[in-house]
């Protein structure tokens, strides 16, 4: 069994006949695994995890037919049972590190906090582990470190305690929502590869939320694109960037700079985003798609198993097999 | 081929307080930065936090005087002109920031924001400011109803949009662009990039074009600087520079950006730490502790900023990279 299995869930904000946010995502994680979850603002990526960790609060309302993590349904547990499980079994990592630490405690104390809870660790026992842990992400001169306060940290810093917080109750799932975003490149890749080294040495399985292409092309097995609240292809890497069959992951490819080296000018997709007001009645792309078709402007495409991937496309791309 | 903007060693230094009793310490923001810009060519600025690009960008539009060296803009100095002399220049040199949320007038429409540069710098009647204006909204794909709407209205790519044409109201010899295109998603990337590269045709601007996505740059730029902790590290054309880096920090922040196609045999080149403290940079090279190729005498002697071939490179063992 997986350990994460999403069937069918939706997020709504108001009342029920509001816009989905989220709108019927099916989402798979096994053990171990490294999914990556991409597609721009607005594309419902974030808001599908913060469903998962139950952070959505009133009026948001999370319906889904089943979310299952590790054997539990995540929907029927009360909000004690949760906190069991949500920072423990289950933790996430933050895009913003400055924003993700309290800046009224030390960071030993914000990790002992963790330690404390799920496991049940007090006094020397729970500093030692804590030092422990900054070690393991590499901080430099961690003992010097417990004491300090977030904004004595740069940015990598924190998020190296965040990442630290977050391993601290050995999840078997660790969501990183856009980890890097706010980072430098250097930086970028010193955090991507400590957060993959401890993604194979724990076996823990890692959702990696991202809109940056590249960061998934060298980090991930699976990946899930997502567009206004769909997921509109599941694949393979490097297949999906290979030979993408929906035409919003190949779009969002060639609109990559690196992609079009040489030309003139970048590949592009015309307009925007729909929003909640210009919701179209048919495929959420076919205003968009330079293959739109009539029967694409009446009816949605549900999400199907072709050549190399799952695509919600009625005409999907790419599907000779080689 | 016709310089439009020089830069001799520029510098800018700042003062900041260290307590009551201790002294000023002198942040060196900038430190000794040269180029000559052609018209239409496009001079692309990166590096990491706090690198100096912005301050560059601040020096170069006027808003800050530089502390020492020369800038001279179509050919007249800037340092030391006079106020309406300088009134005159800033027509010349025009900015676009990097969030297009924080840099237009939330209260004020967008034709006026657009025909205000019109109105200080020009004689033009109000029909002829608004002919102008609605010209300019049409190379930029604006839509003329869009002149009686407020900032609130328009997505980022298209606030992108308005904070370009304004830039380019009074057709600038130089546009200083900071991070154009950091807070926009991948798809409106590639519209606002292209309409940067056709508004450079239509005008013949010269760009200064600061950004820290190595990708990004590839695509628009012809010469390149990079710059580490307020000095320049390497300049050159821009295939020189992505073919073969001859300065490590160059090489290091090449092989840190994640690519669609990574390629397993190429080991990535790890540099390790963080950006030294600006306050108190290290002795000799201000790279040499993250450097991988470090001696001695890297430790010891600032590297020349040298022509090596065909760019300048500020390394001690440049040409055994070569």
């Amino acid at each position: 069994m997986s350990l994460l299995q999403i069937n069918n869930l939706n997020v709504r904000f108001g009342d029920a006949k509001a816009v989905p946010v989220v709108d019927g995502l099916d989402l798979s994680v096994e053990k171990g695994e490294v999914l990556a979850i991409v597609g721009e603002s607005g594309s419902g990526k974030s808001v599908t995890m913060m469903a998962l960790m139950g952070l959505i609060d009133a009026p948001g309302i999370v319906t889904a037919d089943s979310m299952t993590f590790d054997g539990s349904d995540m929907l029927k547990l009360s909000a004690r049972q949760r906190r069991n499980v949500v920072g423990k079994d289950l933790a996430m990592v933050f895009q913003d590190p400055m924003t993700a630490l309290n800046p009224s405690y030390t960071v030993g104390f914000q990790i002992e906090e963790v330690l404390r809870q799920h496991l049940g660790l007090r006094g020397k026992a729970a500093r030692l582990r804590a030092l422990e842990l900054l070690k393991k992400v590499e901080i430099p001169a961690a003992e010097s470190r417990l004491d300090a306060y977030p904004h004595q940290l740069s940015g990598g810093m924190s998020q190296r305690v965040a990442i630290a917080m977050a391993i601290a109750g050995e999840p078997k799932l660790l969501i990183a929502d856009e980890p890097t975003t706010a980072l430098d490149v250097t930086i970028q890749a010193q955090i991507m590869e400590l957060l993959l080294n401890l993604q194979q040495e724990r076996d823990m399985a890692l959702i990696l939320i991202t809109h940056d292409l590249a960061v998934v092309a060298e980090t991930a097995r699976r990946v899930c694109v997502m567009y206004a609240g769909q997921a509109v292809e599941i694949g393979q890497v490097p297949e999906l960037f290979e030979v993408p069959a929906h035409p919003y992951s190949e779009a969002l490819l060639a609109a990559i700079p690196e992609h079009s080296e040489g030309a003139a000018r970048l590949a592009t997709l015309p307009g925007i985003v729909p929003g909640r007001y210009d919701r179209p009645q048919g495929c959420l792309l076919s205003p968009r798609c330079p293959y739109v078709q009539d029967n694409c402007r009446q009816q949605r495409p549900s999400l199907d198993r072709q050549a190399h991937s799952l695509v919600r496309c009625f005409y999907p791309l790419n599907q000779e097999v080689a | 081929m016709s310089v439009v903007l020089t830069a001799r060693e520029l510098t800018r230094h700042y003062e900041v307080s260290r307590g009551l009793f201790k002294g000023h310490a002198l942040v060196r923001a900038l430190n000794g930065v040269s180029f000559e810009l052609e018209a239409g060519k496009t001079l692309a600025v990166v590096g990491e936090s706090g690198c100096g690009k912005s301050t560059l960008a601040r020096a170069l539009t006027l808003i800050e005087e530089p502390s020492s060296g020369s800038l001279k803009i179509a050919g007249q100095e800037v340092t030391g002109a006079n106020k309406a002399q300088r009134k005159q220049l800033r027509k010349d040199v025009q900015m676009v920031f990097q969030s297009p949320y924080a840099s237009l007038n939330p209260r004020q429409k967008i034709g006026d924001q657009l025909a205000e540069p019109l109105l200080i710098n020009t004689n033009l009647s109000k029909a002829e400011r608004r002919e102008k204006v609605q010209a300019m909204m049409q190379q930029v794909g604006l839509r003329p109803e869009h002149y009686q709407r407020y900032p609130h209205m328009f997505s980022g790519g298209q606030r992108q949009r308005i904070a370009l044409a304004r830039a380019m109201m009074l057709q600038p010899k130089v546009l200083v662009a900071d991070e154009p295109t950091s807070a926009l998603d991948v798809s409106i990337q590639a519209q606002v990039l292209n309409l940067f590269m056709d508004l450079q045709q239509e005008f013949n601007t010269a760009y200064v074009f600061i950004s820290h996505n190595l990708a990004v740059v590839r695509h628009v730029a012809d010469q390149v600087l990079v710059m580490y902790l307020g000095r320049p590290a390497e300049m050159g054309p821009k295939e020189d520079i992505y073919n073969k880096p001859l300065h490590p920090y160059t090489q290091a922040l090449l092989s840190a950006t994640p690519t669609l196609h990574p390629d397993p045999l190429k080991p990535k080149i790890k540099i390790a730490g963080e950006l030294p403290n600006p306050l108190n940079p290290p002795s000799g090279c201000a790279f040499h502790k993250r450097c991988p190729h470090a001696t001695e005498r890297c430790a010891r002697e600032v590297p020349a900023f040298r022509q090596v071939e065909t760019r300048q490179v500020a390394c001690h063992y440049a040409e055994q990279f070569l």
